[in-house]
């Protein structure tokens, strides 16, 4: 349990900060100007894909988990696993009802 | 025997790791909660995409922008008021946890705005205008409200947190010793930036 102890103290500088920030507007910039473009359907796959990006950098870095045990990220694992069942079936149910 | 009551005294049973725990489980519900929203969303835009995208028109780019940018900045100052305890600079934390108050409040003020707008313009839930619309606007404009006002909802829950916090700090219940709290309503905010990221292109960004 002393292990714990030892992570508490992990520090992430202000700067690093700053530049995860940078990153998450300039995702921002990008998605906005895409969806300008007339890309048919590509359109939402490209944004959720920066969606999931930037989600990707503040769950590591604003909120840590980088720095969490691996219990931390079975947690989300399975999480986001439930998540895309319930979206996956209700897709498929709807696929068939239709 | 009065020397170890006095280490037990001083010695409070504190678990730091359990209570980041706890707030990641919650966190989990929270991800449920709003994905079964979002499902309906998925669901509701493939039946009718065309007219998802024409009420898209309606909302103001600019202001989910504005918005979005708010949200992500305080985050990121929300973020660093946890560095700043942890460096025992509690000034500065403190500051931090305004300067992210204070974008919670710019949030708020401009999705009033936008809303205010919507309902001037007779589109809001139940309306006479709205409910002579197709279908799928109907549905769009339904969503929109019951997720974005969920989302804002989690924004003043989040404002209440970060108040309780520096009434903590003043107290000395927060220090840089132990500010597992500020961790957990810091992850808490994170969590109304991270659904917002989702909530920006898909409500904003149809076109």
């Amino acid at each position: 349990m002393s292990d714990h102890q030892h992570e508490e103290s992990h520090v992430i500088e202000y700067g690093n900060y700053i530049f995860i920030w940078l990153g998450l507007l300039a995702f921002t910039g990008i998605t906005v100007t895409v969806s300008g473009i007339n890309l048919g359907n590509w359109t939402i796959v490209i944004a959720l894909f920066i969606a999931c990006v930037k989600s990707w950098y503040v769950l590591n870095y604003f909120m840590h988990m980088k720095y969490e045990d691996i219990i931390f990220k079975v947690f989300i694992a399975t999480a986001l696993f439930t998540f895309f069942i319930f979206l996956g079936f209700t897709f498929w149910d709807y696929s068939f009802t239709r | 025997m009065s020397a170890t009551d006095h280490a037990a005294v001083h010695h409070v049973h504190r678990d730091d790791y359990g209570s980041r725990m706890g707030m990641w489980l919650f966190l989990f519900t929270e991800l449920i909660l709003f994905g079964g929203l979002f499902i309906i969303y998925a669901v509701y835009r493939f039946v009718h995409q065309q007219e998802f995208h024409l009420a898209a028109q309606e909302l103001n780019t600019t202001i989910g922008l504005i918005n979005t940018i708010a949200l992500l900045t305080s985050s990121m100052t929300a973020a660093m008021s946890i560095t700043a305890m942890q460096k025992g600079n509690v000034r500065f934390s403190k500051a931090l946890i305004w300067v992210t108050i204070g974008f919670a409040f710019v949030f708020m003020v401009n999705k009033y705005f936008e809303w205010g707008a919507k309902i001037s313009h007779g589109i809001y839930p139940g309306s006479k205008d709205l409910l002579a619309k197709p279908e799928g606007e109907i549905l769009y404009f339904g969503l929109y409200y019951v997720m974005t006002g969920l989302h804002t909802l989690h924004v003043i829950i989040g404002v209440i947190f970060f108040l309780f916090i520096l009434r903590q700090i003043k107290q000395g219940k927060i220090a840089s010793d132990r500010y597992v709290r500020l961790e957990n309503s810091a992850l808490y905010w994170h969590l109304v930036d991270l659904i917002w990221i989702f909530l920006f292109p898909l409500f904003y960004l149809i076109h």
